[in-house]
């Protein structure tokens, strides 16, 4: 994935806060995800706007994280919710 | 029984039956074989308090099905109370009667997402398996107006050994009606299928040609079709975890308002669901004691109770144990743990032979509910 790329939920594809469980959820069409902690502070930072690259940046200054480290993890995430049509380009 | 009582979640989604009124006859629909009149249905406006009723319980996606959803006039203003109430709706249909009059007002309604079943690429055969002379025709001109309206299109083709053969082509059709996803899903055996069948059920050579022509296409379409999956229990080495267990997950509303775990659970003898005039549904998910029967891993018997597996597929299908095996407390004969899973090999043998006609699904060839 170009590190320039812009993601995006598409507007069928809804991230919200459940107050019910206190817990993030991903609704899409058929399907529901609960994505875990780290998911969630990655998905919180697909805004439309941010390049991949930036969301990394983010994270890494965010968690005191190497962005090395945690590059190829974010990608290889967000790569799959491209695959899934739960984000888009 | 287990003297622990099993933590209970709220349900993620809820299946709204809102009639059984249908204009195909598929011969493998999942429908009871005693099909509710028209006369038993629920009112636009109780259907409006069973959503703010799912809202309230936590439920997140509603799913409006039928029979055919859009044969209720009355379907945008459900749809609209279930938005209002907080729920991601779709809507299960075989496009009969949608034109783009009606998708706009459902869209208006806060409509998310539109299922559209396709019953075989080749027209003929699709509109032979729906009973319907036009049936293919008007499901192209559906997919045509979900498209124009902008909502996400999700394909669903159900799959058995006198389709399996174009199951390529049925992934082109679905490419070609602009879906983002495809559903390809093995028929499951219940009701009107069970019935069917002998006229239904692939072969093993069948079944392996169609997985392998699934997963090449999910690598060839990547990023561009999802396909979601399904395959027979009859083939099957382990149950499916059916509903995601027992009244953990998934609640069904019946067209007249029963409350059940999963579409075919009214089927199951000895116990009673309430509907929704006699309780909330919170009170049925939380306390009715016909949700707690399967909950959890209490009831099981051997050899689901000291198998590791048990919380992985909650023992299979009650409803599938029942039919197969005259108990519901059994473990799923799909299992190849169960001493009864031989009865799958017997019915695989029927693969083999000259398909008999098919039952069509309808009011005629209905059986009446035991009152």
């Amino acid at each position: 994935m170009e590190g320039g790329t812009v993601l995006r939920f598409p507007p069928y594809v809804k991230f919200r806060f459940d107050e019910k469980r206190q817990a993030w959820i991903v609704l899409a069409p058929e399907r529901l995800l609960l994505p875990d902690e780290q998911a969630v502070e990655i998905l919180k930072l697909v805004d439309g706007e941010r390049s991949v690259d930036a969301v990394i940046d983010a994270l890494a200054a965010q968690f005191d994280a190497p962005r090395a480290e945690i590059a190829g993890d974010v990608q290889a995430m967000l790569q799959d919710l491209i695959d899934k049509k739960v984000l888009q380009r | 029984m287990s003297a622990v009582e099993p933590e209970i979640d709220p349900p993620l989604a809820l299946l709204a039956e809102l009639t059984h009124r249908c204009p195909l006859g598929c011969p493998y629909c999942s429908n009871p074989l005693a099909l509710e009149r028209s006369s038993g249905e629920l009112d636009a406006a109780t259907w409006g308090r069973v959503m703010q009723e799912a809202g309230e319980l936590g439920v997140l996606q509603v799913h409006f099905s039928g029979g055919e959803p859009l044969a209720r006039r009355d379907l945008a203003e459900i749809v609209a109370q279930a938005t209002t109430a907080g729920l991601y709706g779709n809507l299960i249909t075989s496009g009969i009667g949608l034109d783009p009059v009606r998708m706009a007002a459902l869209k208006q309604a806060g409509l998310e997402h539109v299922q559209l079943s396709i019953q075989d690429a080749d027209a003929a055969a699709g509109d032979a398996v729906a009973h319907r002379a036009s049936a293919q025709i008007e499901k192209r001109r559906a997919a045509g107006i979900v498209h124009e309206a902008g909502l996400p299109l999700t394909v669903n083709a159900v799959v058995h050994r006198q389709n399996l053969g174009r199951l390529e082509e049925i992934i082109a059709l679905a490419v070609e009606l602009g879906a983002e996803r495809l559903e390809v899903a093995h028929v499951q055996y219940y009701g009107w299928a069970l019935r069917n069948r002998a006229a239904l059920l692939p072969s093993r050579e069948q079944l392996d040609v169609a997985t392998a022509t699934v997963e090449a296409a999910r690598a060839r379409l990547a990023g561009r079709l999802v396909i979601d999956y399904v395959v027979p229990d009859y083939y099957a080495h382990r149950p499916k975890a059916c509903m995601g267990g027992w009244g953990r997950r998934f609640l069904n509303v019946t067209p007249s308002g029963r409350v059940l775990p999963c579409h075919a659970a009214e089927t199951l003898p000895g116990l009673r669901f309430p509907t929704v005039a006699e309780a909330s549904l919170s009170e049925i998910w939380y306390r009715s004691p016909a949700f707690a029967h399967f909950r959890g891993t209490g009831w099981m018997p051997e050899p689901c109770q000291s198998c590791n597996r048990r919380e992985m597929d909650w023992g299979g299908c009650r409803c599938q144990a029942f039919v197969l095996t005259g108990d519901a407390a059994r473990t799923d004969p799909a299992c190849a743990l169960s001493p009864d899973h031989g009865l799958m090999a017997n019915a695989r043998e029927t693969a083999g032979q000259e398909p008999p006609e098919f039952i069509y699904r309808g009011y005629a060839a209905a059986i009446p509910a035991e009152t």
